[in-house]
This record gives structure tokens, C-alpha cells and sequence, in this order.
């Protein structure tokens, strides 16, 4: 246990918590979003897979990891129009086309890259960084906090910019009415289903991103079901966070952290295999659930498709 | 009648049409491809032996999804209640055959194989019961334990030492689930048929299975009927999960023996489109199973023969959920307009 | 249509027609709306008043007809462009998003891109309450408002952009008499400041006590109209026959129904001397009973009461005072926090539904579809739910199907419930018809004490006797009832004694005599019992 507690293990283990964390945090932002407005997204691991290979593919034969993370966003963005064709227009079971669409990103993904990279496997060159001048020079926290890719510090601004645009803007508002009460805002003369439909987009855009920053910045390279319960994750993340975004980046930190205990531990010269770290992450999930079910709040109207004039 | 028929066919027909195109797009021959497929796993006597073998754990698993999604519980947990069965059996049966005739090992190995399926879904049963927690997630991430709960109990403690690949103590063949008559075919499929027709009776014709039904259609007159919700789901949890660990149980005793590591057929993931392609009706699932069942062997085989991978597999399903929606929505659309 | 001379009306309405599957809720109405006048639409439930309602709102479009505003022909298809048109209306049922506060409801309809720009909403909001004359603050979440302030905020609402025209679909179901009273001055000084306000009415007494003009629909035809100079002339009887002609007009058989009877009743405090046995032990007793609250819900302090076989003791109150958990407690849906249920003298303990049920506890509970019934199975099987797994319709656990239709049959034909087969999913039946099929599952010969939760709420004239008709009948024959309506002529008609609901305490028991209405008024505003 000596091995535990030195600089090496905490340095590695904070800088793999930001390396899982920011797709979880894109994850269960995006899944607030499309919760706040009524839709259970379960397709979002459908989407960060997708990002992940279109993010991956796209940084891979342009070279640029900003294209790449723009591609993934494109493709988590076609997957959620999927969704809001069948949910939010033709209000067809949410849960259902959330599973199809989760099975079908799994297959095509796998089924594409046994096609195209099986053979090579192919990896991403170094990740670029930006440093965050005189911070990153603390010990410990320095290398995994100041010295990342632009997109971490981004992921982070955007929780308070969504945490703003919930409290502070019509697009908040109306949010919540339409996952609160449809009919209300549907009175209040907005278009219900338009507000859903570019919440679910959101989400889907920053599902692909965190899918392409697991693949590109994460592995380096794409596998098939590669995210592995990333987006559920993210799901649950967005139960716990009772609408507000702050508990969200807490949650993606804390499971960010479980997560990466795997090469942490090895940094430790701890030996522990790794499904017994790959069950650290789920097993917590369970944990918080039963510790904090009772705080969890989701909104009345979650999973209902709506119908003007429905008796 | 006809249909009705439509219903349940263009999806599966539009499902193939669509992942055609994207076979085209890769650069295979769907033609071809379906052809080998339903040659090997439907008329080649080998291939439909294989395909009967392959249907008694998703018929098991079927079972099992139209109790819990007729009752409005949607248990995704079956795949880890599937596969923490199987290491109970794989781990319990090599070392009880060496005391106990084969006919007991199988039915103890059953039994603690079901017990631990439904103890596995005891904790999702509880959070939605108390505190109304959405069991899609909770079932996922038990799921997600399960599997690597699994992989590491056969990888360390139940590891055979004599062998070099991580995996379980083996049961001897004879002692395995008995063959029929003079197939490969072995007696599992006759528990899971069985189990198939006791679940539509149960639903369709017993009180228990009312109760279940008007639990999954309106919780709230369920419980202005004076019917115990809270016990109800826990029983559906329960019946659910142990019929998916019974398949996993029927999967090692009668197939394969053992476990191996790292082993995830993920059959309830595939499972669940049939259940809502079937419309919860026990005797379609029957025959969209064995329909799957083929599509499953021929296209293992055909990832080797024809460079098609069985992530296809994974696609064709999606698609046919997405069609099986589309057709539901239109069918309704079009009886709205009919009233009219 | 009687236009006032020289003045063009706000709104009008051509030959308006909308079809459902069916039944045709509208059928070529034609009238018209001025400024600075309360217009009231009366008709009995289901005479299409609503859909009227709703094509104005832009929450339907008609099927043939249209609408000119200000002489100008508009098509409104979409709430927005109706409150653009500054048309706003108050729905029956509350659309007010709880966990966000008065004014950020109020501001929810403005363009998406905007901040908050709360200065200038509390401006307005201030503007607005001055002119109604209304006092409520603004930080408040909804929720935690009683539902005829919230009934304010609707209208503070319908009227943000504007108000050119004030719809109100049946609003003071809601609120007590003095509330009322409250909302008919607000209407005046609506209507003096030019509004033209429609009120949306199934009740006579309303109609003629708020009414400027009078419009009356009957199976969605508008069958007659009363222009202003004429019912100012009038007085309430007169206007009241004239109304009574209007919707029976040449059906002289019809004109002496009993259904009229119903119409009439409306105000009048006739009710039906019964007599019950007052000797043996209360049928059921309360002692004490407390609940506990959860969110939304309004939880019991401390009630007690008895009721005796053959009594019909009514429970007043507006909705959301504790009538739900009341109802619930009786049921033994609920369990007591603290307290004593009785049943005949005897203590129950903590029985649920099927142990009091098996003691003779019905409970016909307000929410038809949402709670009463499972709309996706049969008429037959929502026949027999609540005696899943007793004989005679269960052996052993097996379902007899085969007895469980007939007995459907059966009930079908006893009570004329209209209805294609026993097998047809009960959502498709219509409001009166699923309330039939209500009654007739809980009135039974073994039943001793019957809940019945606002019985005859959205029905019509029709089915509101003969839901009544059965309530009387129970009576008779000697079972405790239990009635909670929040429709006072309806308790006043058939109860012994009135039990008044307010926060969830009963604050007073009301013999029904003479000065009950306005005893009962009062206390239903909060006022402690004298």
C-alpha cells in the first residue's frame, strides 16, 4: 500500500480522472439538456460511439485534432436527428429507438473499422497542448490540470455557460417548461417539439465530441465499443444532478477518477487486473444510486411524447 | 389477417433491404451473403442443428423479457444475469459430478444458476420499488458489473488450474445436458420451449399475469385496484431475471461445458428487438427466435467464409427495431384516420 | 347573429365546423364576440364548447368555416399565432409550469434568444395586477399557490401581450363563491376597459349572473342566441325559460325531461328529503386522522367525522383542500399517519384496498382514466380489476375469460353502456359511457359504504342524472355515501349534512338547511366555523 499515497499515483490518477472525465461531463451535459426538455435520451452512447469513429477517422486523414472533434460532434449530431425524427416528431417509444439506435452505432462502428482498419490499427500522433502559463507548474496537479488539450478547459467553461444559459435565458426557461409541463409552453405559444428537437440535437452534438476526444485523445486510436457505458454513465450522471450542471462535472471527476484507476494503480506498482478496476466505476454508480436515490430528480413530463389538444 | 402479417413482415424485409445496401456499400454481395446465410443455418442439417442449439438460450432470455417488459419493467440486466448464471453453473457442475449422478448436477446447477440471476436483480428491484428509480439504468449498469464480475471470477478463483486458457474446470460431454434422439441438438431446447409456452399462459391466462399486465399498463390503477405493487415488481424482477440466468445455465450444462474468460455473447442485447418485433406474443418470439437463431449461425460462419463480419448482426437488429417502430407508427396513424 | 348596431365585432365566427371520429363537435356555428361585453357560451358538457374554445386558441383547426378578427379573415393555427392575434385563454385545467415561479411562467412565451430581462416583466406584471385588481407576488413558485390565484396568473397570462379578447373555459369550478363573486367584478373591469371577455359555462346561474350576452350550444349546433338589450330586460326566470325554450325549442317532451330538471336544479336548493336509520352504529367513523403530505399533495390534520348506513354525507370544498387523501384514507388506498378508520364500530387496522373492499368499501375515484381504469384493456376486464384472482372469475389462479365476458355482456346491457363489444379497449368509450361502467363495477348489493369522487364531473346533462339517480338509489337501500364534489348545487340536492374541506382540516359539519349555501361559501374561503 506504500505505493499508494506517492506524487507519481496522484499525478497520474488526477491526469487520468480529466482524460475519462471529459467525455462523461460531454456526456451528461448533453444528456441534462435532452432530460430538462422531456426526452430520455438512452441512444447517447449510440452518439459518442459514432462520434468516436467519425471523430477519429476525420482527425486521422486530416491530421488536425480540431476537425476531428468537429467531425465526431457532426455525427453524434446525424444520430440524434435519428432521434428526433421518430421521438420528437413522430413520438415513437423513446426507449425503444434509443436501444435500436445504441445497437446500431455499436454495429456499423465495429463493422466499418474491421473494414477499413482492422488490418493496421493505426494510431493518433501526440495530442497537442496548451499550457496554461505559470500553472502548470505546480507539482502534482500542474501536468493534469494546466497542460491539456484546449477542449478540456473548454468542456469546463461550458459547464458554467449552460449552467448561465439554464438560469438566465429563455432558452432555459422554455426548456424546463417543456419537460415540465408540455402543454403550458405549448399555451405560452412555443413550439414544443422544436425546443425538444434542438435539445436532443445538443446532445447529440456533445456526445460525439466526448466520444471523439475518448478516441483521439483518450486511446489514440478507434476500438470497437470502445466507449464502453460512457454514455449511460452519462445518463446517470444527469439523474444525480438534479438539473444543475456543477454536479455534473463533480460526478464526471469522481467517476473520471474510478475510471483511470486501472494505469494509476499500475503507476503504483499495484498489479490489480484489470476487470476488477473496470468494475470500480459501475459498482460506484450502484453505490451513489442506493446512498442518494432519493435525491435524484427528473422531470414530470420525461419520456412522454407530446400531443397538442391530447385529452 | 393479411394484415397483420404486413406488420410483422415489412420490417423484417425492409431491416434486410437496408442492411443490403450497406453490405453493397462495403463491398459484398448481399445476395450472396443471404444465401450462404439461410443455406447453412436453416437447410444444411448441421448448420439447423447448430441454429436449434443457439435458440434455447434466447428463447430462455425471451421468456424472461416478455414477463418483465409486459409489466412495464424494462430489464436490460439480462445479459448480466445471464452470464453470472453460467459461471455458477460452469464453476458448481465440474465438481459436483464427482460425487453426484448427472441428473441431479444438472438440476442443482440450474437452480443456484437462477438464484443468482435473480439476486442479481435484486438491487434494481429495490431502487425502483422505494425510490421509483428508472430501472433502464440501474439494470445497464448491474449489466455492465455482471460482466466484469464474471470475467474475473473465472479469470482468478474458479480459473482451471490444469488448463493454459482462463477459463472454469470442465464438465465431461456425457454429463452434459442429454442430446435428442440422434441430434446435437440437446435437451435444453425442450426446457426453453417449455418455458416460452408457460410465460404467454402465465400472461394471457392466470391472475398473476393480469396483475402483471395492468402494473405495466397504468401503475396507478394497479394501485386504486387494491394490487401490490411494490411485491409485483420485485416478483417480475425476479421471474425475469431467473429465466435469462436459467438460459445461461441450459448454455454451459448443455453446449459448451465450461466458461471461458473474456466469453460475452451478449445474447439479451439481441434478444429484446425480437421480444418487441413479436409483440410480446409468446408464440411469435418462438418464431422470430429461430428466424434469428439462423441469421445468427449463418452469419458467424459466413465472418469466415465471406469476410462479413458479425457486427452486421448488431446493424440488421437495429434496423429491424427502427422498421418494427415505423410500421407500428403508420399502423396506428393509419387506424386514426380510419375512425374518422 | 344580433350585432350591436354600428360596431364591428372583435371576433368572428363563420360557419365553424370540426369533426372527431365519431361524433361532430361542432356544426356550422356562426357568432360573434364585441369588445367591452362578457359573452357566455352555455351548454351542457360535451356540447362542444370546449372545441370551440380550442379552435379560438389555435390548439385545433376546423374542418370548414372561418374567423375573421376585426373584419379581417385569419386563419389561427397555432397557439402562438392566436396570442398574436391577442386572443388569451384560460383553460379549465391549470397549464402553469410548477417548478418555475409567477413570473418566470409569465415570461416563458417571449422570443428564445432574449435574457431574462426581469425589469421590465415585473413592470408589466405590476401593470397588469393593478388592473385586475389582483395581489400576488411575483417570486412565488406556482406550486405553492391555491388554485384560484393560480387562476389569476392564467389570466394575468392570457392577457401579457394584450388582451384583445379573454377566453375562460368553465373558471370557476375552481374557486369558492366569494372567489366567484371576485372574478365576476374582474370581468367587469375587463369589460369596461374594452376587453371582450368569452365565459365558457355548463351552469345557468353563472350564465345569466355574469353574462352581458348569451350564446347556447346543444350537441354542438348553437341553438339560439340572447342579444344584449334583451337579457337586460330580463329577469332570472324569465331568462331562464328562454333558455330552457332555446335548447329544447319543439321538443315539448323533452323541455319536461328530467335532464332539464338537472339544468334547472342548478341554484335551486331542492334537495331530496331521504330518511336514514340514525339508531345503529355509523357505517364508517374517522377519528383523528392525520396523512402525510407529499410534494403537490395537500395531507389531512385531525379528521373525524361519521357517516350512517343509508346517509349521503357530501364533502365540499374547492379541489386540492385534502379531498384526494380524504377519499384515499376512506379507500384504504392510504394509509393514516395517525388516527382510527372504524367500520361499523369496529377498528380496522391498516387495511389496504382489497380488505376493505372485502368490508364493503367502494370507492369511485375522480380520475376516470388516469386512476379508475386501465384504458388499453377491455371494457370487461376493467369490469373485474379490482377482483383479480377471486372466483367467481378465477380458479385456482387460471382465468375464466369465458364468465368474465359474459358477465360484461351483462353488465352492458343493465346499464346501457354504449359500447362496439366487452372487448373494445375502454379508452375509446366516451366520458359518460366510462363513468357507467364505473358505477357499475362499484355499486354493488354487498357494498356498505361508497366514495364517490366528483361523480359527475365532465358529463352531461344525461349522465349527470343518472349518476346521480344512483347515488340516491344506493342511499335508499341503505349504504353510507360518501359524496365529494367541489359543485355546491350538487352536494345541496343530495346531501344530509355537508363536511367542509379547507387545507386539509374539515373545518365544520353543515346540516343542509335553509342557510347551508352560504354557511358552506364561507367556510370554504378558509373562514372558521361560527
Amino acid at each position: 500500500m506504500g505505493g499508494l499515497l506517492t506524487e507519481a499515483f496522484i499525478a497520474s490518477l488526477l491526469f487520468g480522472a480529466v482524460t475519462v472525465g471529459i467525455p462523461l461531463l460531454l456526456a451528461g451535459l448533453g444528456e441534462q439538456i435532452s432530460e430538462k426538455s422531456g426526452v430520455l435520451n438512452i441512444g447517447i452512447e449510440g452518439m459518442m460511439l459514432m462520434g468516436a469513429y467519425g471523430g477519429f477517422v476525420a482527425a486521422y486523414y486530416t491530421e488536425s485534432f480540431w476537425l476531428g472533434f468537429i467531425a465526431g460532434g457532426i455525427l453524434g449530431t446525424v444520430v440524434a436527428s435519428l432521434m428526433v425524427l421518430f421521438c420528437v416528431l413522430l413520438s415513437m417509444n423513446q426507449i425503444v429507438i434509443g436501444i435500436a439506435l445504441t445497437i446500431g452505432a455499436e454495429g456499423l462502428t465495429a463493422l466499418l473499422h474491421h473494414f477499413q482498419f482492422s488490418r493496421t490499427y493505426p494510431r493518433m500522433p501526440e495530442v497537442p497542448i496548451l499550457d496554461i502559463p505559470g500553472l502548470q507548474n505546480i507539482p502534482v496537479i500542474g501536468p493534469a490540470f494546466f497542460e491539456r488539450h484546449p477542449l478540456v478547459y473548454l468542456s469546463v467553461l461550458l459547464v458554467v455557460f449552460v449552467s448561465w444559459m439554464f438560469r438566465r435565458t429563455q432558452i432555459g426557461l422554455n426548456l424546463q417548461a417543456a419537460g415540465d409541463k408540455p402543454a403550458a409552453l405549448d399555451a405560452a405559444g412555443v413550439d414544443v417539439k422544436l425546443t425538444r428537437a434542438c435539445a436532443v440535437l445538443t446532445t447529440g452534438f456533445l456526445a460525439g465530441l466526448g466520444g471523439a476526444f475518448m478516441a483521439n485523445v483518450g486511446a489514440g486510436l478507434f476500438v470497437p465499443h470502445m466507449t464502453h457505458g460512457a454514455g449511460f454513465i452519462g445518463i446517470v450522471l444527469a439523474m444525480l444532478a438534479r438539473g444543475k450542471p456543477v454536479w455534473v462535472l463533480l460526478g464526471a471527476a469522481l467517476f473520471g477518477a474510478s475510471l483511470a484507476l486501472t494505469t494509476a494503480l499500475q503507476v503504483a506498482g499495484l498489479n490489480i487486473p484489470t476487470d476488477v478496476v473496470q468494475m470500480l466505476p459501475f459498482a460506484m454508480v450502484i453505490v451513489v444510486l442506493i446512498l442518494f436515490a432519493r435525491h435524484s430528480y427528473l422531470p414530470p413530463a420525461l419520456g412522454l411524447p407530446y400531443h397538442r389538444g391530447e385529452r | 389477417m393479411i394484415f397483420s402479417a404486413a406488420r410483422v413482415f415489412v420490417p423484417i424485409v425492409m431491416a434486410l433491404a437496408v442492411g443490403g445496401l450497406i453490405l453493397l456499400a462495403l463491398g459484398k454481395d448481399p445476395f450472396a451473403y443471404y444465401e450462404y446465410v439461410v443455406g447453412r443455418g436453416l437447410l444444411s442439417w448441421s448448420g439447423f442443428q447448430q441454429t436449434v442449439i443457439r435458440a434455447a438460450p434466447l428463447l430462455l432470455i425471451a421468456s424472461g423479457l416478455i414477463i418483465a417488459f409486459r409489466a412495464g419493467i424494462w430489464n436490460l440486466g439480462v445479459d448480466g444475469q445471464f452470464l453470472l448464471a453460467a459461471v455458477a453453473s460452469a464453476a458448481l457442475a465440474p465438481v459436483l459430478i464427482l460425487a453426484l449422478p448427472s441428473w441431479l448436477t444438472i438440476i442443482i446447477c440450474c437452480g443456484v444458476s437462477i438464484a443468482v440471476a435473480m439476486a442479481w436483480s435484486v438491487v434494481p428491484a429495490f431502487l425502483k420499488t422505494r425510490y421509483g428509480l428508472n430501472e433502464i439504468i440501474t439494470t445497464l449498469m448491474m449489466t455492465f458489473l455482471g460482466i466484469s464480475l464474471a470475467n474475473v471470477l473465472v479469470k482468478l478463483p474458479l480459473n482451471d488450474p490444469d488448463n493454459t486458457v482462463p477459463q472454469t474446470m470442465t464438465l465431461p460431454v456425457p454429463d452434459r445436458l442429454g442430446r435428442l434422439f440422434d441430434t446435437t441438438i440437446h435437451s435444453g431446447i425442450i426446457i426453453s420451449l417449455i418455458a416460452v409456452l408457460a410465460v404467454h399462459f402465465v400472461m394471457t391466462r392466470t391472475a398473476f399475469g393480469l396483475k402483471l399486465q395492468i402494473v405495466g399498463a397504468n401503475p396507478r390503477a394497479a394501485k386504486h385496484a387494491g394490487l401490490n405493487v411494490g411485491r409485483l415488481t420485485f416478483a417480475t424482477f425476479a421471474i425475469s431475471a431467473g429465466l435469462a440466468g436459467l438460459g445461461g445455465a441450459v448454455e454451459i450444462l448443455g453446449v459448451w461445458g465450461t466458461m471461458r474468460a473474456d466469453w460475452n455473447p451478449a445474447y439479451g442485447l439481441l434478444v429484446i428487438p425480437l421480444v418487441f418485433l413479436a409483440r410480446f406474443h409468446g408464440i411469435a418470439v418462438i418464431g422470430f427466435t429461430l428466424l434469428f437463431a439462423i441469421l445468427m449461425i449463418g452469419g458467424e460462419s459466413a465472418s469466415r467464409r465471406m469476410g462479413v463480419p458479425n457486427f452486421y448482426v448488431l446493424v440488421l437488429v437495429a434496423l429491424l427495431l427502427i422498421f418494427l417502430a415505423l410500421v407500428e407508427y403508420l399502423d396506428h396513424l393509419s387506424r386514426q384516420r380510419k375512425k374518422a | 347573429m344580433t350585432s350591436v348596431a354600428g360596431q364591428t365585432p372583435a371576433v368572428s365566427l363563420h360557419g365553424i365546423t370540426k369533426r372527431f371520429p365519431g361524433v361532430l363537435a361542432n356544426d356550422d356555428i356562426s357568432l360573434d364576440i364585441h369588445a367591452g361585453e362578457v359573452h357566455v357560451l352555455l351548454g351542457e358538457n360535451g356540447a362542444g364548447k370546449s372545441t370551440l374554445i380550442g379552435i379560438l386558441a389555435g390548439m385545433q383547426q376546423p374542418d370548414a368555416g372561418h374567423i375573421e378578427i376585426d373584419s379581417a379573415r385569419v386563419k389561427i393555427h397555432s397557439p402562438r399565432e392566436s396570442l398574436r392575434l391577442r386572443i388569451g385563454t384560460v383553460f379549465q385545467h391549470v397549464l402553469l409550469v410548477h417548478s418555475l415561479t409567477v413570473i418566470e411562467n409569465l415570461m416563458l412565451g417571449d422570443s428564445w434568444w432574449r435574457i431574462h430581462d426581469r425589469k421590465a416583466a415585473l413592470a408589466h406584471f405590476g401593470q397588469i395586477s393593478e388592473l385586475l385588481g389582483v395581489d400576488i407576488k411575483p417570486d412565488v413558485p406556482i406550486g405553492r399557490l391555491s388554485l384560484g390565484q393560480q387562476q389569476q396568473v392564467e389570466i394575468i397570462r392570457a392577457l401579457w401581450h394584450g388582451g384583445k379578447v379573454l377566453v375562460l373555459d368553465e373558471p370557476t369550478s375552481m374557486l369558492t363563491p366569494q372567489g366567484v363573486e371576485e372574478l365576476g367584478a374582474v370581468m367587469r373591469r375587463l369589460a369596461g376597459q374594452g376587453v371582450a371577455i368569452v365565459f365558457v359555462t355548463h351552469k345557468l346561474r353563472e350564465a345569466y349572473a355574469f353574462g352581458d350576452r348569451i350564446s347556447v350550444l346543444r350537441q354542438g349546433k348553437l341553438v339560439g342566441d340572447i342579444a344584449r338589450d334583451r337579457l337586460g330586460a330580463m329577469d332570472e326566470n324569465q331568462a331562464t325559460n328562454e333558455i330552457i325554450r332555446l335548447m329544447f325549442k319543439g321538443v315539448v317532451e323533452e323541455a319536461q325531461s328530467p335532464d332539464v330538471e338537472i339544468f334547472l336544479r342548478e341554484g335551486q336548493q331542492g334537495h331530496w328529503s331521504g330518511s336514514f336509520d340514525s339508531s345503529g352504529p355509523a357505517a364508517i367513523t374517522l377519528e383523528c386522522v392525520s396523512t402525510r403530505a407529499e410534494l403537490g399533495e395537500c395531507a389531512l390534520h385531525d379528521i373525524g367525522f361519521s357517516v350512517m348506513p343509508g346517509e349521503v354525507f357530501g364533502i365540499a370544498g374547492v379541489d386540492g383542500n385534502g379531498q384526494k387523501h380524504l377519499a384515499e384514507v376512506l379507500a384504504g388506498q392510504r394509509p393514516v399517519h395517525s388516527g382510527r378508520v372504524k367500520l361499523r364500530g369496529a377498528l380496522t387496522a391498516e387495511a389496504g384496498v382489497p380488505a376493505r373492499r372485502l368490508l364493503g368499501v367502494r370507492y369511485i375515484t375522480d380520475e376516470r382514466l388516469g386512476e379508475g381504469t386501465v384504458g388499453d384493456h377491455s371494457v370487461a376486464t376493467n369490469l373485474v380489476i379490482k377482483e383479480i384472482g377471486a372466483p367467481p372469475f378465477w380458479l385456482c389462479g387460471v382465468t375464466l375469460w369465458k364468465r368474465i365476458f359474459r358477465h360484461a355482456r351483462e353488465v352492458i346491457t343493465a346499464h346501457d353502456v354504449r359500447t362496439p363489444s366487452e372487448h373494445t379497449p375502454l379508452a375509446r368509450l366516451s366520458g359518460g359511457n366510462i363513468q357507467k361502467v364505473l358505477l357499475a363495477r362499484e355499486i354493488s348489493a354487498d357494498a356498505s359504504v361508497i366514495v364517490f369522487n366528483k361523480p359527475t364531473y365532465g358529463l352531461d346533462l344525461h349522465n349527470t342524472r343518472l349518476a346521480r339517480e344512483r347515488i340516491v338509489k344506493a342511499a335508499q337501500s341503505g349504504i353510507a355515501t360518501i359524496v365529494i364534489s367541489n359543485e355546491l348545487d350538487e352536494l345541496l340536492e343530495l346531501s344530509h349534512r355537508i363536511g367542509v374541506m379547507f387545507a386539509g382540516e374539515m373545518s365544520d359539519i353543515v346540516d343542509n338547511h335553509a342557510g347551508a349555501e352560504a354557511e358552506i361559501g364561507r367556510l370554504m374561503t378558509g373562514a372558521k366555523a361560527a
